[in-house]
C-alpha cells in the first residue's frame, strides 16, 4: 500500500486511489485551505490558497528530496513516498499573503452579507490571515447584479475562484456564466440575454466560497448561525437526493445538497432546492376531521354538510370502527410515505379487513427524466419512494397493484371503503377520477391540501411533508436512505407514522428505527436495512446478491 | 570584432525580398526540397538538436529537445503552433521577419512540421500587425502555388496546411498554453502543467509551440548547416552542465534613448554596450545610460555599470535580471526617473495580468496602486518593502502562479528597487516630506466601519 507522509505522520492510502494532496492530507487530519478546488469540478489551481511544500522519499535509501518551491496541493497527485508539508513557515506566509491579496478588493461588508458565518474567506482569514491590513486602499462597494431568476451576484465580493463558471460548463452544461475583463478588474457575468436559468442553477450558490453569489430565495431571511441542519432526503422526485434541511424553530429556511457519492454527488436541482415552501403553506390541512353526515347522532345529513374536527386519540379508535363497519376495504399506499409508514399502513389495513385490497398510490410524473453532462439526473417520477412501497406491497402479497388497479377495483364495486394516502405537494387528482370514490360508505383521505377527492372524504386527515417525517425512502436505483425528522409538523398534525403506530396498538412514541429493524428481519428484500445505516444509505440489492 | 553579415535579416532592403522568387534566389526552399527528397523527420530533429538552437521566444528552451518530448508513434494529429503574438514591450523582431522575409519563416515552419510530423500548423499572429498579416498570407498563397504546402508535398506522403490566426491583442496570448487556449476559442488563461503541450496541447493533442524567429533559424540551419550555426555565439559553459550554450545569430531590438533604434542582427553574446555603441550609435543626445532593459520589460534592469554583460541566454541572469527574454534592449537615459519607469511597467502588467492566479491578479494591481500613490506624493518608505515583498513572492519561481507573467511583473520591480533604491527613497522623501516615515498599519476594522 502506498505510504504518504503528511507533516511527518505516515498514512496509508489505497493502492488504486488517485488522491491529490488536499485529499491525502485530510486523511491525516490536516486541512489544507482551498477556494477554487472542488472535488466535483475540474482543477484550475488558480486561487493558490492550497500552496504547500512537497517532496519525495526515496524508497531504497529513505532520503527525502523536497521540491524547491511551493506547489498547489489540488494539482499535485500523491504517490508512494510523497511528502507533504502543510505547516512550514513558508506555507503559512504564503497563505497569509493570499488572504491579504484576496481582501484587497473585497468590500469586507460581512455585517450585511448573507454568507457571514459560513464564509471561507472569513474562516481562512482567522485561521491563516494576518491581523494587519497593509493595503490602505478604498475597497469597492457591494455592487449587485442580477444574473438569473434564482441568483444574485455581489460583484465585488467575488474572489474569482471560477467554481460557478466551471459548474455551468461541466455539470449543468449550460455555460451561462463567464469571466469578463482582466486582472483585478475581472468579474463574473452572464452572456447578454442568457441569464443563469438552468435547472441546477442554485448549486452555484453552494459552490461559492464567499458571499458573491446569493440565493434570492434565502437572501436576508436568516443568519446562518441560527440555522440547525438535519440530514434529510429530498422528496421531490425518485432520485432521492441527500440534502440538509436547514431550519430554525420549526421553519425551514433552505435546503442544501448533502454529499452522497451514490446518489447526487454534491448537487441538487432547483426544483428540489426550492420545493419546501409547501410545508409552510397556510392552506395546508391542519386537523383531523370527519364528515358530519356520517355521524348518526348528528341526525339529518342535508342540514349539516359541515365537518367536525376530531381528536387524534379518538381517530385511532373511531377510524378503525368506521372502516370495520363499512366492510371491504381498499387502500392506496402513497409513494410519498416511508417504507416504515407503508409497512404499518398495510398492517393496519389487514387488521381491519384481512382481505383488504392494497395498491400503490398515485404516482405523479412530469415530463421525462432529464440528465445533465455532469451525470446528474432529474427524474420524471415526482415521488421519492415508489420502489420502497412496491417492495412493501409485495410483502403483503399485493405486489404490482397500481393506482389504476385500485380505481378499477373500486369501479367494479369490490370495495365498500377506501383509505387513500396522498401527501403530494401539488394538485394531483381531478373531479372525474375522484368521483370513482363517490359512492363508498367510507372514504379516508390523508393529504396535505384540499382536493376534489378530499371534498368527498368522510374522514379527512392531514398528511406531513418530507422534512416532518422520519423513516426510509428507496430511490429509483434501489438505494435506501434513512433520515430523521427535521422539523415538527404544524400544531395539530400527527405524522402518518404516529397514527399507524397507535392504530397498531403499539406502546410509546413512534420509533421509525424500530419499525425498520422489524421490516429488515421479516423480509430478505429489506435485509440490507438491518442495523445502523450509513448516512449515505445502502443499496437494497446488496444482501440479496450475496 | 569581425563585421557580422546579417543572415536572418538578409532580405531587409532587398527589393521585393518578401516574394518567393527573391527568396529562392537567395537559396531558399532548396534545403526543404533536399530534406523532403532524402531525409527522415528524425534527421531534422537531430540537426536542430546538434545545432544547439534555443527557442527565441523568451525562455530559451532548446528547440530540438522540445520536439523530442512529443510522444513516439502517436497516431496524430500533432500540431505545430507558431507564436507570433509578439507582445513583450520593446520587441519587434518577429514583425521584421514576417514582413520582410515571410518565406524564410514558412520554410522553417515546413521543416519543423516535417520533423514533428505535424500536418497542421497554426500561426498565431498578434492583431496589431496588419502588414505582417498581408505579407504572410500572400507568402502562404505563393507557397501553396509552388507546391511547398498542401497535400503530398513534392510527391512525398508529407502534407501540411498553415492557418493564419489573428489574436485579439492580449499579452497573455503569448504564453504558450494561453496561446493554445486562445486558439481553441477560449479565454487565454494559461493551463496548469503537467500535462505539457507536447503531451496534451491544442485540442488535447500533442503540440509544439515555437517562435517565429526560431522558425527562421531552423530554415537557416537547414541551408547553412549545423557547423555554421555553432560557429556563432557563446559555447556552453563547461563548468555548468545545465548550460546548453547560446549559439547562432540573434535579432536584437534596440529602442529607447538611443540615436538609431532598430532591429539588428548580431551573434549571441554581444554585450549591451557594444550593441548600443556599434549599432545604436550610442545613447541619444550625448547622454549616459542610467539603465538598460536586456530583453523586454519583464526581464528587469541592468545598470550602466552592468552594460558589459554579454546578451546571451545566460548573461543577463548573472546580473540579477530574469534572462535574455526576447532580446529587446531598451535604453533609459540618465534624465529619466526610475519611479516613472516602474510605474509604467506596473501599469502594463496590472493591465495585462490575465487574472487567474490570486498572487498575480492582486499583486500587480496592488503594486500599481502603491506606485500611483508614490507618484502622487503620498509614498512611504515602507511601501518599497511591500513592493519588494510582492515582487519576491509572486511568480512561477516561488511557485505562486501558473505562468511566468507574474515573474515578468516582479523582475522590473525587484531590479528597480534593489538597484535604484536610493532614487526611490529620495523621491519619496522629497515628495512626501511629512509622511514618508509613517509605518502605521491600517487596522482592518477601520475599513469595516466605512460601511
Amino acid at each position: 500500500m502506498p505510504v504518504i507522509i503528511v507533516d511527518g505522520q505516515e498514512i496509508e492510502i489505497g493502492a488504486d486511489e488517485r488522491l491529490n494532496c488536499i485529499e491525502a492530507a485530510r486523511r491525516a487530519g490536516k486541512e489544507i485551505p482551498h477556494y477554487c478546488w472542488h472535488p466535483g469540478l475540474s482543477v484550475v489551481a488558480s486561487c493558490r490558497m492550497c500552496l504547500i511544500e512537497t517532496g519525495q522519499r526515496d524508497a531504497a535509501s529513505g532520503k527525502i528530496t523536497m521540491v524547491p518551491k511551493l506547489v498547489p496541493g489540488c494539482q499535485t497527485p500523491v504517490k508512494d513516498g510523497t511528502v507533504i508539508v502543510t505547516e512550514s513557515q513558508l506555507v503559512k506566509d504564503s497563505r497569509a499573503r493570499v488572504e491579504e491579496a484576496l481582501l484587497i478588493d473585497h468590500p469586507i461588508d460581512c455585517p450585511i452579507c448573507d454568507k457571514a458565518g459560513e464564509c471561507l474567506l472569513q474562516d481562512y482569514h482567522f485561521q491563516h490571515g494576518q491581523p494587519e491590513r497593509r493595503a490602505d486602499l478604498q475597497p469597492f462597494h457591494s455592487r449587485k447584479r442580477d444574473v438569473g431568476p434564482t441568483v444574485t451576484l455581489f460583484v465585488d465580493r467575488c474572489i474569482m475562484c471560477t467554481r460557478c463558471v466551471r459548474f455551468t460548463r461541466e455539470i449543468s452544461g449550460t455555460a451561462e456564466l463567464m469571466v469578463t475583463s482582466r486582472g483585478a478588474k475581472e468579474e463574473i457575468d452572464v452572456f447578454p440575454g442568457h441569464p443563469l436559468d438552468n435547472k441546477l442553477s442554485g448549486n452555484v450558490v453552494d459552490l461559492c466560497p464567499v458571499g458573491a453569489l446569493g440565493d434570492k430565495d434565502f437572501l436576508y431571511q436568516q443568519r446562518v448561525w441560527f440555522l440547525k441542519r438535519e440530514a434529510n432526503v429530498c422528496g421531490g422526485c425518485s432520485a432521492g437526493c441527500s440534502i440538509h434541511t436547514e431550519h430554525n424553530q420549526d421553519a425551514v429556511y433552505r435546503l442544501k445538497p448533502r454529499e452522497n457519492p451514490h446518489v447526487n454527488k454534491w448537487w441538487i436541482c432547483d426544483e428540489g432546492r426550492y420545493g419546501w415552501h409547501h410545508l409552510h403553506d397556510q392552506a395546508r390541512i391542519r386537523e383531523a376531521s370527519r364528515k358530519a353526515t356520517s355521524l348518526s347522532h348528528r341526525g339529518n345529513a342535508a342540514a349539516t354538510p359541515a365537518t367536525e374536527s376530531i381528536e387524534w386519540a379518538e381517530v385511532v379508535v373511531k377510524l378503525r370502527d368506521d372502516l370495520k363497519a363499512a366492510g371491504r376495504l381498499a387502500v392506496a399506499v402513497s409513494p410519498m410515505l416511508t417504507i416504515e409508514e407503508a409497512w404499518m399502513l398495510c398492517a393496519v389495513a389487514r387488521s381491519i379487513d384481512p382481505e383488504a385490497f392494497l395498491a400503490l398510490g398515485f404516482v405523479p410524473t412530469h415530463g421525462a427524466d432529464e440528465s445533465f453532462p455532469g451525470g446528474f439526473t432529474i427524474r420524471s417520477e415526482k415521488c421519492p419512494n415508489r420502489k420502497g412501497v412496491e417492495e412493501v406491497l409485495a410483502l403483503y402479497g399485493a405486489g404490482g397493484h397500481s393506482w389504476n388497479d385500485l380505481l378499477a377495483h373500486v369501479t367494479a364495486g369490490k370495495a365498500d371503503a377506501a383509505w387513500i394516502t396522498a401527501g403530494y405537494p401539488g394538485p394531483w387528482i381531478d373531479t372525474a377520477a375522484a368521483d370513482t370514490f363517490a359512492d363508498l360508505k367510507q372514504l379516508v383521505v390523508q393529504d396535505l391540501f384540499d382536493s376534489p377527492l378530499m371534498r368527498l372524504a368522510t374522514w379527512r386527515l392531514p398528511a406531513t411533508g418530507f422534512a416532518e417525517r422520519a423513516g426510509t425512502w428507496v430511490n429509483v436505483a434501489h438505494h435506501a436512505q434513512s433520515f430523521r425528522q427535521a422539523i415538527r409538523p404544524p400544531a395539530g398534525i400527527w405524522p402518518e407514522g404516529r397514527l399507524f403506530w397507535n392504530m397498531l396498538g403499539r406502546r410509546g412514541l413512534y420509533d421509525a428505527t424500530a419499525v425498520r429493524q422489524q421490516i429488515a428481519t421479516s423480509s430478505p428484500a429489506f435485509a440490507a436495512l438491518a442495523g445502523e445505516l450509513p448516512v449515505t444509505g445502502v443499496d437494497l440489492r446488496i444482501r440479496q446478491l450475496a | 570584432m569581425t563585421p557580422f553579415k546579417p543572415v536572418l535579416l538578409e532580405a531587409v532592403g532587398v527589393p521585393d525580398g518578401h516574394t518567393i522568387a527573391s527568396y529562392k534566389s537567395r537559396g531558399g526552399y532548396a534545403p526543404l526540397e533536399a530534406t523532403l527528397a532524402g531525409k527522415q523527420p528524425t534527421d531534422v530533429i537531430e540537426m536542430v538538436k546538434s545545432s544547439g538552437l534555443r527557442g527565441r521566444g523568451g525562455a530559451g528552451f532548446p528547440t530540438g529537445l522540445k520536439w523530442t518530448f512529443l510522444p513516439k508513434d502517436h497516431p496524430g494529429p500533432i500540431y505545430l503552433c507558431i507564436n507570433a503574438d509578439e507582445s513583450e514591450p520593446g520587441t519587434f523582431n518577429n514583425r521584421i521577419l514576417m514582413e520582410d522575409d515571410p518565406h524564410q519563416v514558412i520554410e522553417g515552419i515546413i521543416l519543423s512540421s516535417f520533423a514533428t510530423r505535424a500536418s497542421t500548423a497554426y500561426l498565431y499572429l498578434r492583431y496589431e500587425y496588419p502588414q505582417s498579416w498581408h505579407r504572410l498570407q500572400a507568402a502562404i498563397d505563393e507557397a501553396y502555388a509552388a507546391g511547398y504546402l498542401g497535400q503530398n508535398i513534392r510527391g512525398t506522403n508529407f502534407s501540411l496546411d498553415i492557418y493564419l490566426h489573428r489574436g485579439a491583442a492580449a499579452y497573455i496570448c503569448g504564453e504558450e498554453t494561453g496561446l493554445i487556449e486562445s486558439l481553441e476559442g477560449k479565454r487565454a488563461w494559461p493551463r496548469i502543467k503537467p500535462p505539457f503541450p507536447a503531451i496534451e496541447g491544442l485540442f488535447r493533442k500533442p503540440t509544439v509551440v515555437n517562435n517565429i524567429e526560431t522558425m527562421a533559424c531552423v530554415a537557416q540551419i537547414a541551408r547553412r548547416g549545423v557547423d555554421w550555426f555553432k560557429s556563432i555565439g557563446v559555447p556552453a559553459d563547461p563548468a555548468n552542465p545545465r548550460d546548453p550554450g547560446s549559439y547562432g545569430p540573434k535579432l536584437y531590438c534596440l529602442s529607447g534613448h538611443v540615436e538609431r533604434p532598430g532591429c539588428y542582427e548580431a551573434p549571441l553574446g554581444i554585450t549591451a554596450r557594444e550593441l548600443i555603441e556599434q549599432f545604436g550609435g550610442g545613447v541619444w543626445k550625448g547622454r549616459k545610460a542610467k539603465a538598460v532593459i536586456p530583453g523586454g520589460i519583464s526581464m528587469g534592469l541592468m545598470t550602466e555599470s552592468e552594460l558589459d554583460t554579454p546578451l546571451d541566454f545566460a548573461g543577463p541572469g548573472k546580473v540579477g535580471c530574469l534572462g535574455l527574454g526576447t532580446a529587446a534592449v531598451v535604453v533609459i537615459d540618465d534624465q529619466t526617473s526610475i519611479v516613472d519607469f516602474l510605474h509604467n511597467s506596473a501599469r502594463f502588467f496590472a493591465h495585462e495580468s490575465c487574472g487567474q492566479c490570486t498572487p498575480c491578479r492582486e499583486g500587480t494591481s496592488w503594486s500599481l496602486r502603491l506606485l500611483e500613490r508614490i507618484k502622487a506624493g503620498k509614498g512611504r518608505l515602507k511601501d518599497l518593502d511591500i513592493l519588494l515583498e510582492i515582487g519576491n513572492t509572486m511568480g512561477m519561481m516561488p511557485g505562486s502562479t501558473i505562468c511566468g507573467l507574474a515573474d515578468g511583473a516582479a523582475w522590473p520591480m525587484k531590479n528597480a528597487i534593489k538597484k535604484f533604491r536610493g532614487e526611490f527613497e529620495d523621491y519619496i522623501k522629497r515628495t512626501n516630506p511629512s509622511g514618508w516615515m509613517v509605518t502605521d498599519p491600517v487596522p482592518a476594522l477601520q475599513i469595516v466601519g466605512a460601511h
